[in-house]
């Protein structure tokens, strides 16, 4: 049974960049355009993983953390964030809301794999 | 790939252009109202957006351009900057740029992104003057730790913080990726953790000490902790290698390495030294330090150690390279060893001298292990050649639409040189047929209640003198009816001719034959089957088909250890000997005239209650002369089953050095080579395969 990682970004060639990534390596993606629609999705699969980027409407990706750490099904579920490398702030906040791991963007498919399978396993 | 990447850029395309416009619409509400911080942040974002995924689907000119524009919203989102109207004049001229940018070629964009500083220039003026961070290029990660270092092992202390699941990390992981990197020897202290009823089990109580060896040096250790490096603590000492250079040395002793580290004192180890009892005991019992510690530093010990024998190992298991021509020379005189050697031991037994006798047998024992030690030098795991299949298969795969998983196995099985690299073709080929009628598409596959993704799986082994390579799919199968009526409609066989399912199977080795409904680029014009048949028996290998409709086929190919050197049965027709090669010969049995008298001149006879055609190899060579009252017949076993060969005497095992028979005899299909024997005469060696055929040809003929 392959895991299911949840790719949220507001950016849909992000999104698809990231999904056709992880499906060429087996995983099932769950797509989600920012942190509300994240937690609608979520709300009945059951999720290994979570990429998230960090500025969205609606619903940011530090609130997204904050709201999945709540979450008693999601609290220990790996959490990589897409930052860039402006945001070195954005990153130490993402970290303290409890993401696992992040992805400087731009990132090439290796990268976005290794990180996978770094803290999926 | 090359597609991914262009439906990647049109739809960057797409969603920056939906972008320019909500940017657009946001900068003339920021010109309404200059303080709507919800409306910078929307600009603000959606220039973040068109950079990130910019970057990431490759437009790095329309990047780095919004890059700076980001730079001067993120000052104006931080209230360090307020907005006016050069600004927002300014943001959607560059806004027009970057949609411009988008719509012509590469090369142009560059030129564009150049002219392009005018704005940036003029965006930078707006800043007020402060220390301006410098413009980091876009980095990636760290930089990769590619560069191969020499092996050094390390300590590495490792105490995550106990609320360290709440942030989503595995421990267990980490050591994980550090195994990768070499050999690792993981010891986990367990004294924090609390009884069972103050414990948390949502904490982490655990430190780990590890040792490892690696290559990567401290820095690619320090990745694998990258993302933990802040919640947890974290020491990597690198360890000397006492005695790695000096053999002799013994390894650290507990002691030393206790100290070391810190965890007892010398004097403490001095006291403990004068009892009597182990040290690590004593220490543990005298409660100077933890009994896992102990177990640690005893586990590094024994890490060193070995790590320190692998590596004397590796320097004795040392090679060289040699040309392959000096390996060919060495092999061809060690073929002639072999037959002087031969003579020598004829030469000893016909003048009967003793000790010339035992002289010969030594010789005969030295040559014997000379060939075979010679021959292992030429061979090579055909694991090589299995790996250059991934690629085929999964360029064919794309190509054809379909999805195949390539498995191999054996590859260590060691081969003849010139056997894999002649191989390599036949290959190929067998390898192309599997995937382009073998495999079903995808659709087809699922239709019959099987996985989407085929399998193809490539093994090699050892069976006797011969390794057995096979090639296994779990496609359609050979529809044998369709085979069958193909060749009845091509003339191969008459239309009421009797065939077993292998003697169907075989005909997909007719020059020319193929099935397929349709030519595709990568097989189905009907060459190469008997291509593929021919190279093998150039091998002196064989091939065999085995397939159920719908499950799957089965394609063994049975290749000779060596081509230089093979044990034949040596036999005798009146005084002409030839050899046939003994991985073809079964048994042998007696020819009496009554045999002959009772199967009525048909060439058969019966062995254990079958009956075996046999050919008379004095009247396919003619050779004159009269039968002896009981004849030979060697029983061989080639693709199309047994066939007797009639011989007059057969001699016994003979060590055959292969030479090649000169261009006269080119066209002899029948014979595969000659030999020297110990007397100086010339054996033939015959390839039974090819004589069956061409008898049967010859029969055919008649009829």
């Amino acid at each position: 049974m392959s895991k299911t990682i949840m790719t949220v970004d507001d950016s849909a060639s992000v999104r698809q960049m990231v999904t056709f990534t992880l499906a060429q390596a087996g995983y099932q993606v769950v797509e989600a355009k920012d942190g509300k629609d994240a937690l609608s999705k979520l709300s009945g699969a059951s999720v290994s993983m979570v990429l998230t980027d960090l500025n969205m409407p609606n619903m940011d990706g530090i609130q997204l953390i904050r709201c999945l750490r709540a979450n008693p099904s999601c609290k220990f579920i790996p959490i990589v964030m897409l930052t860039t490398e402006s945001q070195a702030d954005k990153k130490q906040e993402g970290k303290t809301a409890g993401a696992t791991g992040w992805i400087v963007k731009p990132f090439k498919p290796d990268q976005l794999l290794a990180v996978v399978k770094k803290v999926l396993g | 790939m090359e597609f991914q990447i262009e439906s990647q850029r049109e739809i960057y395309r797409a969603e920056a252009c939906e972008l320019l416009s909500e940017l657009e619409t946001s900068l003339l509400a920021l010109e309404e109202d200059p303080c709507d911080t919800e409306v910078i942040g929307r600009v603000f974002r959606a220039l973040h957006t068109i950079k990130g995924s910019g970057a990431m689907a490759g437009f790095d000119d329309i990047a780095s351009f919004t890059h700076d524009i980001e730079n001067v919203f993120d000052l104006l989102r931080n209230n360090e900057l307020c907005v006016t109207k050069t600004l927002v004049d300014l943001t959607l001229q560059a806004g027009d740029r970057i949609r411009s940018m988008l719509d012509v070629a590469e090369g142009e964009a560059a030129a564009l992104a150049a002219s392009a500083t005018d704005i940036t220039n003029a965006l930078k003026q707006l800043i007020p003057t402060r220390e301006e961070p410098a413009a980091k290029p876009p980095q990636t990660q760290r930089p990769e730790p590619e560069q191969q270092q020499e092996q050094k092992t390390f300590r590495i202390y490792f105490r995550p913080n106990p609320e360290i699941f709440s942030r989503g990390a595995n421990p267990l992981l980490l050591f994980d990726e550090l195994r990768q990197m070499g050999k690792c020897t993981v010891i986990a202290h367990t004294e924090a953790v609390p009884d069972l009823e103050e414990l948390d089990p949502e904490e982490c109580h655990f430190s780990w000490d590890v040792i490892l060896t690696t290559n990567r040096g401290e820095n690619g250790i320090r990745d694998v902790f990258i993302f933990v490096e802040d919640d947890c603590e974290l020491e990597i000492k690198a360890l000397d290698m006492p005695g790695l250079d000096e053999n002799g040395i013994p390894p650290k002793r507990l002691g030393e390495i206790l100290i070391e580290r810190g965890l007892v004192s010398y004097e403490d180890l001095q006291k403990a030294l004068g009892s009597q009892t182990r040290l690590g005991e004593l220490l543990v019992a005298r409660g100077v330090i933890e009994a896992s510690m102990i177990e640690s530093s005893l586990a590094e010990q024994e890490h060193l150690q070995a790590v320190r024998s692998k590596h004397l190992k590796e320097e004795q298991a040392s090679s060289i390279r040699v040309r392959a021509e000096k390996l060919d020379t060495l092999v061809n005189l060690v073929g002639e060893m072999v037959t002087v050697q031969a003579r020598l031991s004829q030469t000893a037994a016909s003048i009967d001298h003793p000790e010339l006798m035992s002289i010969a047998e030594e010789v005969e024992h030295l040559t014997a292990e000379l060939r075979d030690n010679t021959l292992s030098i030429r061979m090579l795991p055909i694991g090589t050649t299995f790996t250059k299949f991934n690629r085929l298969v999964r360029d064919l795969s794309g190509e054809l639409g379909k999805e195949i998983l390539l498995t191999t196995d054996g590859g260590e099985t060691e081969l003849d040189k010139t056997v894999i690299e002649r191989l390599n073709d036949p290959l190929v080929h067998l390898i192309r047929n599997c995937i382009d009628h073998g495999i079903e598409a995808p659709q087809t596959r699922e239709a019959a209640g099987k996985p989407r993704q085929g399998t193809v799986r490539l093994s090699a082994m050892h069976s006797g003198a011969s390794v057995l390579i096979r090639i296994t799919d779990d496609g359609a199968g050979l529809a044998s009816e369709a085979i069958r009526s193909k060749a009845i409609e091509r003339g191969l066989i008459s239309a009421d001719a009797e065939l077993s399912e292998k003697e169907i199977f075989s005909l997909i080795f007719a020059p020319g034959f193929s099935t397929a409904a349709k030519i595709t680029s990568v097989s189905g014009r009907g060459v190469g089957m008997d291509v593929v048949k021919r190279s093998l028996d150039a091998l002196r290998g064989s091939i065999d088909v085995s397939s159920r409709q719908g499950v799957g086929t089965t394609i063994t190919l049975k290749l000779p250890l060596t081509l230089a050197i093979v044990d034949g049965l040596l036999v005798q027709v009146r005084d002409g000997r030839f050899v046939l090669p003994l991985s073809t010969v079964e048994e042998c049995v007696e020819l009496t005239r009554e045999d002959v008298a009772r199967a009525h001149g048909r060439h058969i006879t019966r062995v254990r209650g079958e009956i075996v055609p046999y050919i008379r190899l004095r009247e396919r060579f003619a050779i004159n002369g009269e039968r002896p009252e009981v004849e030979q017949i060697v029983i061989t076993e080639s693709a199309g089953g047994k066939v007797g060969l009639v011989v007059d005497k057969v001699i016994g095992e003979h060590q055959t050095v292969i030479k090649n028979i000169g261009k006269v005899f080119q066209n002899v299909d029948e014979l595969s080579g000659a030999t020297i024997l110990g007397d100086g005469t010339v054996a033939l060696i015959i390839d039974v395969h090819k004589l069956v055929q061409s008898v049967e040809m010859d029969q055919a003929s008649i009829h």
